[in-house]
């Protein structure tokens, strides 16, 4: 008889909580991504003056199925141009500025610079990290001959450090970004 | 109750001698289950020598007795003995009941509920304890891995899942102490929560057949159970300790059980696991650190007739994620690829770092059950099971060390079994259950959840009748219905929800447009049906064959419902698709068994053909910020896997055994006409056992592991544009590695302590030949070898 008792308890109880745990459908809390970098914008302004050149690279979708939008643009023969690079995350309002989190974190950092062989374009002057390595969120991009090619933007995260260049950097690519560009 | 008893036996030899003693005890003795007359059973009044049989009308007579009490022992070939106290009174008449076939009621009485016929037309294919300690530093997958049929998907070494006949993940239902395992298995790299020294005997069947557990076990069903404990006054344990030479880790378990001889028991049990960075032979294997930590509670009571349970465990493992494999995109993937030694390499450490994984499993559950003369045996269980994973993924700033999935999923199950033998040769089983499940994604990790919150209900009911037609045919047959509601609240990207047009299919689902997300409340119904029909047939001395042919029915999961964005653990961008249905099996399995001493083998051929299959391909290249990455999409398609498992053991000489098996499965997509993606190799495995029980009971084991090289598989490989040579390369993906051989070395020997105690010391060797390795069926087989040799040493003492 004790354990009919206990059955029948057992049996309540667990209807009891299949029927009570059903609580409130409150609605969730959307997220909205932190970390995801949507925008990459590097500005070269020439010495000596003249118009400033912004290439850029916006993925409002993150990984979503939209195609980033590049916007590039040509360079100058013989101009010298200090360049910057500035990283957004505009998914969330207003926009986080991302390039900040990287230069707090600059020995876990590095931006590489890469030019197609047909373009001629060389790069220098990186500023560097809190240990005197590269960090590279600044640079200067000298400008050759008339060319054109792909000039590609690398960010590599916990990169070897230092390096000779993106071959023996190893780390994981947060940023890769390849822009159209001709020297005119 | 031992010393009432003695109290009266002593009371009733000394009042004896007093009495005038001339009556008569006469009576019956029945099984318990159908009330049937037993014959030849053995009724002796203690302290006495007086003892009489029951003929053939199952009726027994004592004479001489006086009006008192006496404790009589009742005892039969195929039944437990048991004692009971009778008062005697002028000519007594007394029915005694006994439980029969003691095999299935050992386990009947100490399992609860569901654990009798698993399925009786399918062959079970099991491991048992001896072998289970063998893995006691392992994993569940790692012992299952030793059956005909079963392999595992691999994330690395860590996290091994089993699949069974080519299917895995949601396909492959785990039942663990009565209770069907929702540890969120719908993720490949998602390994069972069960530590493997809870374990005593592990079994396997091949298909849906089992239908009390689940009907969408498309794969099959591995049912974990724990040990039986004797009714009778005991206190016993055993304590393993296993220290591994490759992770340069121990793991230690114990386990303590007290038993009473009025059926109350108790068993506890724990064990610590604590391994650094597994080595290949060539390098260490960085960031491959495990910490496992276990235990749990059980404390039941046992009658003939009735018996209740309460269960608690506890599982928590922190799995570190090979360094080498966490990636940007397809450019980094093919450096990875390329590279012949993983693109990082650090020395060894136990440290545990990003990106890792960080379980938490709990499991309770209360049962009981009570059987009702000529009427069967009714079982209830309730259970509650929270599912906590958190994935640390390598993030930069402030967000470093908070995870980036955080799911937590709760699951509340009510089950009612009914088993009654209608007649002799009939029985039926039959049950409800119903579950109730949240699942909760914290929105605080700063990352999109990978899998919505949702609230679901499922009910089951199903029947299975066995048919013993006569001594040599057995016929089975069953049905299983489910329905699941599922309430979900998923947040979608604007851009996904409209490029899959679901703007235009669902917008009935929109609760909120937000700016770049859209909030949406799909309710989704499925109805699933299921069942089994088989026939076993027993000829010859030892021969047997089984059919079984089976319905599963599977619901989508979540994941393969709601997945949308970057899987970062797997470098790719996953998509689920909201407008799935339930994928459908058939499959027909046809085993034919010899069983003897010298010679035993099955072979098991099966096909299973599956409409709305689904499966995840990869479909395109995604350009992000991060590089290119692959898309991989789910899809349904109509799919067929065809295979054959065989074992065979052969005693050679004496104390000498050959145990060889062979697994074959091919799955085809009958819609495209291609091979199906991640199925695995053929292989084959052979093990010569020395094993000499006068001599200490030595064993000695050399095994040979074959894994051929799998030449059938869709090629997914694509292209991509590298900057630095500027040029496109092949990203390989898709082919598989060489074939390859392991050996293995397996030795114990036990030592006798003292009358109660043993000491069982071993030593295994694993891939004795330090070969280096990748593995088809390993998610990282792209970036690093598998594990090199390894030097196990083992302790076991049971006390």
């Amino acid at each position: 008889m004790k354990n009919m008792k206990f059955l029948t308890a057992a049996l309540f109880t667990s209807i009891l909580f299949i029927g009570c745990s059903k609580d409130d459908d409150a609605q969730p809390l959307p997220v909205n991504e932190e970390e995801v970098i949507t925008t990459l914008t590097v500005t070269l302004v020439p010495e000596g003056g003249g118009a400033e050149i912004t290439l850029q690279t916006r993925d409002l979708d993150g990984d979503g199925p939209n195609e980033p939008v590049i916007t590039t643009g040509n360079l100058a023969t013989g101009v010298t141009y200090s360049g910057s690079i500035v990283l957004l995350n505009e998914t969330v309002d207003p926009a986080e500025n991302i390039t900040d989190e990287v230069e707090e974190e600059s020995n876990e950092h590095q931006f590489f610079y890469t030019p197609t062989a047909g373009l001629d374009v060389t790069t220098s002057g990186e500023n560097p990290d809190s240990e005197g390595n590269k960090l590279g969120t600044e640079f200067t991009l000298v400008a050759g001959a008339v060319s054109s090619g792909t000039l590609t933007f690398t960010l590599r995260h916990e990169p070897t450090k230092p390096n000779t260049g993106l071959s023996d950097a190893g780390g994981e690519s947060d940023i890769i970004a390849l822009f159209n560009v001709a020297v005119q | 109750m031992r010393t009432y008893a003695l109290l009266v036996l002593l009371f009733s030899s000394i009042t004896t001698v007093s009495q005038n003693c001339d009556n008569s005890l006469s009576g019956t003795v029945t099984d318990i289950h159908d009330g049937q007359l037993l014959i030849g059973v053995t009724l002796t009044i203690a302290n006495t020598e007086q003892a009489v049989q029951t003929g053939f009308d199952g009726t027994f007579t004592f004479s001489n007795l006086c009006n008192d009490t006496y404790y009589i022992q009742v005892s039969h070939p195929y039944c437990l003995t048991k004692g009971f106290t009778v008062k005697v009174s002028g000519d007594t008449n007394k029915s005694f009941k006994l439980e029969h076939h003691i095999e299935e009621l050992n386990q009947i009485m100490i399992e609860g509920s569901a654990y009798t016929n698993k399925s009786k037309t399918t062959l079970e294919n099991s491991i048992d304890k001896d072998e289970l300690e063998r893995f006691s530093s392992g994993s569940l997958g790692d012992a299952l891995k030793n059956l005909s049929g079963v392999s595992s998907l691999n994330t690395g070494n860590a996290v091994v899942k089993p699949m069974i006949n080519g299917l895995h993940s949601s396909r492959v239902v785990i039942v663990n102490n009565g209770v069907r395992m929702e540890d969120q298995e719908w993720g490949a790299e998602h390994a069972p929560n069960i530590d493997i020294n809870s374990v005593s005997k592990l079994t396997v069947i091949k298909g849906a057949g089992a239908l009390q557990y689940s009907g969408d076990a498309v794969g099959g069903v591995i049912i974990a159970e724990t040990s039986k404990v004797p009714v009778k006054d005991s206190l016993y344990g055993k304590s393993l300790m296993t220290a591994t030479s490759n992770g340069r880790g121990s793991a230690l378990s114990s386990k303590l059980t007290k038993s009473y001889q009025n059926g109350w028991h108790a068993t506890l049990q724990g064990t610590l696991k604590r391994f650094g960075d597994f080595e290949a032979p060539d390098y260490v294997l960085s960031n491959t650190g495990v910490f496992e930590r276990s235990a749990s509670l059980q404390v039941g009571f046992n009658r003939f007739d009735y018996g209740f349970e309460g269960y608690y465990s506890i599982f928590k493992n922190e799995i570190g994620i090979l360094a080498a494999s966490h990636l940007g995109g397809a450019q980094d993937q093919i450096r990875a690829i390329d590279s012949d030694v993983p693109l990082i390499v650090n020395d060894f450490t136990y440290t545990i770092n990003a990106p890792r994984q960080d379980v938490t499993h709990h499991l309770a559950t209360i049962k009981g059950f009570k059987r009702f003369e000529n009427f069967g045996k009714l079982s209830i269980q309730y259970d509650f099971q929270r599912n906590n994973r958190l994935e640390f993924d390598i993030r930069r700033g402030d967000d470093k060390n908070k995870a980036a999935s955080d799911l937590q999923l709760d699951t509340h199950t009510a089950l009612l079994d009914l088993e009654s033998y209608l007649t002799d040769a009939i029985t039926l089983k039959s049950g409800i259950m119903a579950r109730y499940q949240k699942n909760f994604a914290n929105p605080n990790t700063g990352v999109r959840r990978l899998i919505p919150d949702y609230q679901m209900y499922d009910l089951g009911m199903y029947f299975v009748v066995d048919y013993q037609l006569n001594d040599q045919l057995l016929l089975e047959a069953g049905a299983r219905y489910d329905y699941s509601y599922m309430d979900v609240f998923k947040f979608y990207r604007t851009s996904f929800w409209e490029s899959r047009d679901y703007d235009q299919r669902f917008p009935e689902i929109v609760v909120e447009e937000l700016e770049n997300q859209i909030l949406t409340n799909p309710q989704l119904n499925f109805n699933n049906g299921s069942a089994t029909l088989g026939a076993n047939y027993t000829f010859g001395e030892d021969y047997k064959l089984f059919f079984n042919y089976s319905i599963a029915s599977r619901a989508p999961n979540s994941s393969e419902l709601f997945s949308e964005g970057l899987h970062h653990s797997a470098s790719r961008i996953e998509l689920g698709d909201l407008s799935f249905n339930s994928e459908i099996a058939h499959k027909v399995a046809l085993t034919f068994q010899k069983e003897n001493d010298l010679f035993s083998f099955n072979v098991n051929p099966y096909i299973n053909t599956i409409s709305d299959f689904i499966v995840n391909e990869p479909t395109e290249i995604q350009q992000t910020l991060r590089g290119n990455f692959q898309v991989w999409e789910y899809r349904q398609t109509n799919a067929q896997l065809l295979g054959v498992d065989v074992d065979a053991s052969y005693a050679f000489a004496k104390n000498c055994r050959l145990d060889s098996q062979f697994s074959l499965v091919k799955g085809y997509d009958r819609s495209l006409n291609a091979p199906l993606i991640g199925m695995p190799p053929v292989n084959t495995s052979n093990e010569i056992v020395y094993q000499n029980s006068e001599f200490s009971n030595i064993r000695l084991a050399l095994q040979s592991v074959y894994n051929f090289k799998q030449n059938d598989y869709p090629n997914t490989n694509f292209e991509v544009f590298i900057p630095e040579t500027e040029t496109w390369q092949m990203v390989d993906v898709s082919s598989t590695p060489e074939a390859y051989h392991l050996l293995n070395f397996n030795s114990s020997i036990d030592i006798n302590l003292n009358q109660k105690s043993k000491l069982t010391v071993g030593l295994r060797i694993t891939n004795v030949l330090n070969t280096s390795y990748r593995n088809y069926l390993n998610r990282l087989r792209y970036y690093a070898d598998d594990l090199g040799r390894n030097f196990l040493f083992n302790l076991k003492i049971n006390y």
